[in-house]
């Protein structure tokens, strides 16, 4: 019994940093954020507390910048997240062949996905350059190639203005993020690995096609790779916050056209100091994440395969 | 009969040749998306190393004529870079630490330890990885305000001190769950202690998680640019990645230096992944089938 007890009691003891961090550093804030999106507090003393009802979540209804940059979140999850996933099983699948040197192909394109931060998304800011960037010159020297062969001319034409033009930071958002891709493609890398050989020697005698193959067997059998990538996916782009900040020094693009959701309020609660309204604003993130997450597990149960084991 | 043998042979030889041809447009593919892969860091070495108006020369040219490895130099001193330098390993180094220490106790009370309520607690720890972290970080923020923490690195490391994030609790949980029971039976009947045991038995066994944890977590907070935007002001504690952005900010039209600069931030962590690549993988496959 004694010994039954020091058990009992060292569990405690070793769970104690994180039970302690749970309660004081997520528990008691995400409590404290819902009560203070009910507020209006610009921090200065808690004399100046003042308790506002729904104002909050009112004020945001009708916050065209913020509803802005909610749209720009979305357009950006909804078209970075499927060309991610796309990408992702594309390389994987390249990868997925035995061929001299896979591994070095694997590392480089896995690299990026680790090493993204401020310093390469500056680096980023130089090839979306709209005159002196690798990107247009690239687009320039393919569109001289296509007019060499007589499709289509020059005149009129020029590559997009990737940072300055409100039409084309998204997409510059996009490209950038398919860079970074390489996490999901190892998770898709590994779960190839994972289909049984017997099961494609099936569908071969069965006279199946390359194109059936993956249709009817890849694609089911890695079914739970591609969910979980797909919420990891959407959970991620909600929450970009360096990318959009850094490609465009703090600021939200021309006509805030890359004035992401949390970049808006990052502003609002650490440059305006509206801790109440950004309050507000971070529970309607969270409720969003909820929400996207359920409807894809929600549609996971029909579409996932998974072996009886797992 | 006598028709057979010779189409077989065509067949068999056509099928060989699309196979090749498959191979190659494969290869082909694969080198061509190394190069797009490799392209940002490329195009930010070629700026890295011309003059200023060789930057901002039309048409742009990928070699440059004269490498001005000079530039390296020039943009580690206009700003206090390795000051930056510094202070990322100062906050990176404590935090991973912590980290580490802290995850790998919390995940041997999971794995090893019966303790009341353990599974209810592991729920929420599980659901804790949900939670988007802007919905804490403003209280989080007020509380560090209050305690004094703000312009101190106290809320870039002391947090992770404390569990060091559910990932990381996870990832030690599983590996520790995986240990054989006879490793701590000869122990415990030789009177070892629970720490002891943690300690001496099931810690020096865990290198491989340890050292995934630890590169994990080394990237993670090298990277790091919210946390230090949000605390730190006095630009003399700023890590690389705050420093980069006020280098941006001040003298981002010498794009030469700025792309020095940029590399040179990155380079440990290319370094740090050309190294420990394998636990880097395997911790992403952990996410990856058991999340």
């Amino acid at each position: 019994m004694r010994a039954q007890a020091r058990r009992q009691l060292a569990g405690w003891l070793f769970a104690a940093p994180w039970l302690i961090g749970f309660l004081g550093l997520t528990l008691l804030p995400l409590i404290a954020s819902l009560a203070l999106s009910f507020c209006s507090w610009k921090g200065l003393g808690l004399g100046t507390l003042r308790f506002v009802g729904l104002d909050n979540y009112r004020r945001l209804a009708d916050d065209a910048t913020a509803l802005k940059a909610l749209g720009n979140t979305a357009i950006y999850a909804f078209t970075a997240v499927p060309l991610g996933l796309a990408v992702a099983l594309g390389l994987a699948l390249l990868l997925s062949q035995k061929r001299p040197g896979i591994g070095l192909f694997r590392t480089l394109f896995y690299m990026p996905n680790v090493i993204s931060g401020v310093a390469t998304v500056m680096m980023w800011t130089w090839v979306f350059n709209a005159q002196f960037g690798l990107l247009n010159a690239a687009l320039r020297a393919g569109a001289r190639l296509l007019v060499a062969l007589g499709v289509g001319s020059l005149t009129g034409w020029d590559p997009p203005n990737w940072l300055g033009d409100p039409a084309w930071t998204k997409p510059a958002l996009v490209v950038m993020s398919l860079w970074g891709t390489g996490g999901a493609m190892l998770v898709f890398l590994a779960a190839l690995q994972n289909v049984p050989e017997q099961l494609y020697e099936a569908a071969r005698l069965d006279g199946a096609s390359r194109w059936q193959q993956f249709r009817h067997v890849t694609l089911p059998q890695i079914s739970p790779a591609i969910y979980f990538n797909l919420v990891m996916g959407l959970i991620g782009s909600f929450q970009v916050f360096n990318d959009a900040f850094i490609l465009f020094g703090g600021r939200g693009g021309p006509d805030d056209s890359a004035l992401f959701y949390v970049v808006y309020l990052y502003t609002k609660a650490f440059q305006h100091l509206e801790f109440g309204y950004a309050s507000a604003l971070a529970w309607v993130l969270f409720v969003i994440v909820l929400a996207l997450t359920l409807l894809v597990v929600r549609g996971a149960r029909r579409l996932v395969y998974y072996e009886g084991d797992q | 009969m006598s028709a057979l043998p010779p189409v077989d042979l065509a067949a068999s030889r056509r099928a060989i040749l699309a196979r090749r041809v498959r191979a190659a447009i494969g290869l082909a593919a694969l080198c061509l998306l190394a190069v797009l892969f490799l392209a940002p860091l490329l195009w930010a070495m070629s700026a890295s190393l011309k003059s200023l108006d060789k930057v901002n020369e039309f048409p742009p040219r990928l070699i440059p004529e004269q490498w001005l490895w000079s530039n390296y130099a020039a943009a580690l001193t206009k700003l206090p870079f390795l000051v930056f330098v510094g202070n990322s390993l100062v906050i990176t180094i404590a935090a991973t630490i912590g980290q580490v220490l802290s995850a790998s106790l919390v995940g041997y009370a999971f794995a090893r330890l019966p303790w009341r309520g353990r599974g209810f607690w592991f729920v929420i720890l599980l659901a804790t990885m949900m939670l988007p972290a802007q919905v804490v970080m403003i209280p989080q923020y007020l509380l560090y305000k209050e305690l004094g923490w703000v312009n101190t690195y106290k809320p870039l490391i002391v947090p992770f001190w404390l569990g060091g994030g559910a990932f990381f609790i996870f990832l030690f949980r599983q590996f520790f769950k995986g240990i054989p029971k006879e490793m701590e039976e000869a122990a415990r009947l030789d009177g070892a202690s629970e720490w002891q045991l943690y300690w001496q038995i099931f810690l020096p066994n865990a290198k491989p998680v340890i050292a995934t944890a630890a590169v994990m977590g080394f990237i993670a907070h090298w990277k790091d640019f919210m946390g230090p935007l949000i605390y730190l002001s006095d630009f003399r504690t700023y890590p690389t990645s705050l420093g980069l952005h006020m280098y941006q900010s001040i003298d981002g039209a010498w794009t030469n230096y700025l792309m020095a600069a940029a590399l040179v931030t990155t380079l440990p962590l290319i370094v740090l992944f050309a190294v420990g690549q394998r636990f880097l993988v395997k911790g992403m496959l952990l996410t990856g089938s058991k999340g």
